[in-house]
């Protein structure tokens, strides 16, 4: 294994009673970058997504085989530590679900989990992480009330605290921007560039504009497929399969 | 053309107000007639005594409710303690881990069992529950007991009001989004504290109605309770000893027993102590469900 992937995907296969939704997946993720899910709705973008962090977990008719390797580590075997691994990565999704807790307990939620109470370390995670989300100063004097007080875009950076907190290596998003304003979504995805010196993000998107602005790396996927894949530049200026050719053109 | 349109829409928004209007009405004429009705009996003698005193001897123009007030009170409180635990722990498990076939079979039964008529669950208490009691349990704490106890009326309420609550319960448990759920569980979360954390906090409130819409119905529920709760006017702390709630009072006795003075009126303010209690049951809940909301 290179030391410069921070997940690799081997011949991974989900199914759902006779259909599949994910067709041998064989893809690497490149660590300390973005890579951008890219595809049409329904082309099993957020089923990979789920698969990386074992939430497929939850439903019990998918049939997941294969192999996905973090840190060297096979996290589909069964008898692995799930908690652990989903500790190592921070999940946003479509939309913010904040805790029904104060803002404060949203971001030591997962620091807690792991038995962290000392309330020094606890409110300098506070700070730092909602620091990091650029949410620190909008929120400092209400870290006690409720997180409904926000708006969406601040429950959607608060959401990516609460994720940090934990000191993942990687960070899923789920189309993370696509209940935001644009205003908000810039916001996000400016922290994504930022946030890429620490961690590997994974994205996915629809949105064809949003892959072009984000991504160091791209995944077009098309029922199931990885199509193409590779640098964005290359890939959306030469595209070399019909089903990219014509995603660029109805994207743009 | 238009004004026919304007007069339609006006009749038909007053027929609506109307519904309303009455719906409105109702519990406040009932609380009238009521109070008009058990007046006679506060000439006999004050409030205080009829709440507060144990003795009963209609004949001697002596009412004093407390018995029954205890008796329902107790069965009410019973039928909770036995029933609340298997509803969370039902409704947990049919909304987070039951397959969708157990979902799709239980929730009509559940249907059914709550549409069940109060007299059959009469019968099968009298038919299983009071033997069980008297036979099994009354002399393994060494206690002469006919089976017609407190603890068995205690037993069938809970029976008859599980799936009652166990349906509001759902209801509320189902608005839970999934991503709640998934967020909890990607900060590491087991999945009892995912449950914990999303689904239990986020529905305090909807807990809290469920919990006192089933009790406030407990409190009012007559027949089954009726059949197997001995009906003796007693005070006594001991479940495996019979009781006589309030309910049972009222439909025992009225339109029998009118040819002694002042009972009318009594089963009169039986009725309306019934009422006021189930409305101050309901106004208290009322109460939590503002305080969580605002916590």
């Amino acid at each position: 294994m290179k030391q410069d992937n921070a997940i690799e995907i081997h011949n991974l296969n989900v199914c759902v009673d006779d259909q599949r939704i994910l067709k041998n997946i064989n893809l690497q993720i490149p660590s300390h970058k973005i890579t951008v899910l890219l595809g049409p709705s329904g082309c099993g973008k957020t089923t990979l997504l789920r698969s990386l962090n074992r939430l497929t977990d939850l439903y019990k008719e998918l049939k997941v085989t294969g192999q996905i390797f973090i840190d060297g580590e096979d996290i589909l075997k069964p008898r692995n530590d799930i908690y652990e691994i989903r500790q190592k990565m921070g999940l946003l999704s479509q939309k913010p679900y904040p805790l029904p807790l104060s803002i404060y307990k949203n971001v030591t939620y997962g620091i807690k989990l792991k038995g962290v109470k000392d309330k020094k370390l606890l409110d300098y995670n506070v700070e730092k992480r909602l620091q990091e989300v650029g949410l620190w100063d909008e929120v400092k004097d209400r870290l006690h009330s409720s997180p409904d007080t926000l708006s969406i875009g601040q429950q959607q950076r608060l959401c990516l605290a609460r994720g940090l907190a934990v000191k993942p290596r990687l960070i899923l998003a789920d189309e993370p921007t696509s209940a935001l304003d644009p205003h908000s979504s810039k916001t996000i995805e400016d922290l994504f560039k930022k946030l890429k010196d620490q961690y590997t993000i994974v994205v996915v998107t629809h949105i064809l504009r949003q892959a072009k602005r984000l991504a160091d790396h791209a995944v077009f996927m098309h029922f199931g497929e990885v199509i193409e894949q590779g640098s964005p530049d290359e890939m959306f200026s030469n595209p070399q399969s019909p089903e990219l050719k014509k995603y660029l053109i109805d994207g743009n | 053309m238009s004004r026919r349109k304007a007069i339609i829409q006006y009749f038909s928004q007053g027929w609506m107000m109307i519904a309303l209007f009455v719906i409105l009405l109702l519990p406040l004429i009932i609380g009238i007639a009521l109070t008009c009705k058990s007046g006679p009996i506060f000439r006999l003698c004050g409030l205080d005594e009829l709440l507060f005193s144990s003795i009963w001897k209609p004949t001697g123009g002596q009412f004093g409710f407390l018995p029954f007030i205890l008796s329902s009170l107790y069965v009410t409180i019973l039928s909770f303690i036995f029933s609340a635990p298997v509803c969370i722990l039902a409704a947990i498990y049919l909304t987070q881990f039951a397959s969708k076939r157990l979902i799709s079979f239980m929730l009509p039964v559940i249907d059914i069992l709550a549409g069940i008529p109060s007299v059959v669950y009469g019968m099968w208490g009298i038919l299983i529950v009071v033997p069980f009691v008297g036979e099994s349990l009354a002399p393994f704490f060494n206690v002469n007991s006919s089976g017609y106890t407190i603890l068995s009326g205690g037993i069938v309420l809970a029976v008859m009001c599980i799936p009652y609550v166990l349906n509001m319960l759902i209801e509320s448990f189902k608005t839970v989004p999934n991503g709640l759920v998934e967020a909890t569980l990607s900060l590491g979360a087991t999945k009892w504290e995912s449950i914990k954390h999303s689904v239990l906090r986020k529905c305090s409130t909807g807990i809290i109605s469920a919990f006192g819409l089933g009790l406030a119905k407990a409190f009012g529920e007559t027949l089954a309770v009726m059949m197997v709760v001995g009906n003796v006017v007693q005070i006594s702390g001991n479940p495996l000893e019979a009781g006589y709630p309030l309910p049972a009072l009222i439909a025992n006795n009225y339109g029998e027993m009118l040819s002694i003075p002042m009972y009318d009126s009594a089963l009169m303010l039986a009725s309306l102590i019934l009422l006021v209690i189930v409305m101050l049951i309901n106004l208290f809940f009322r109460y939590l469900i503002y305080k969580t909301q605002k916590r």
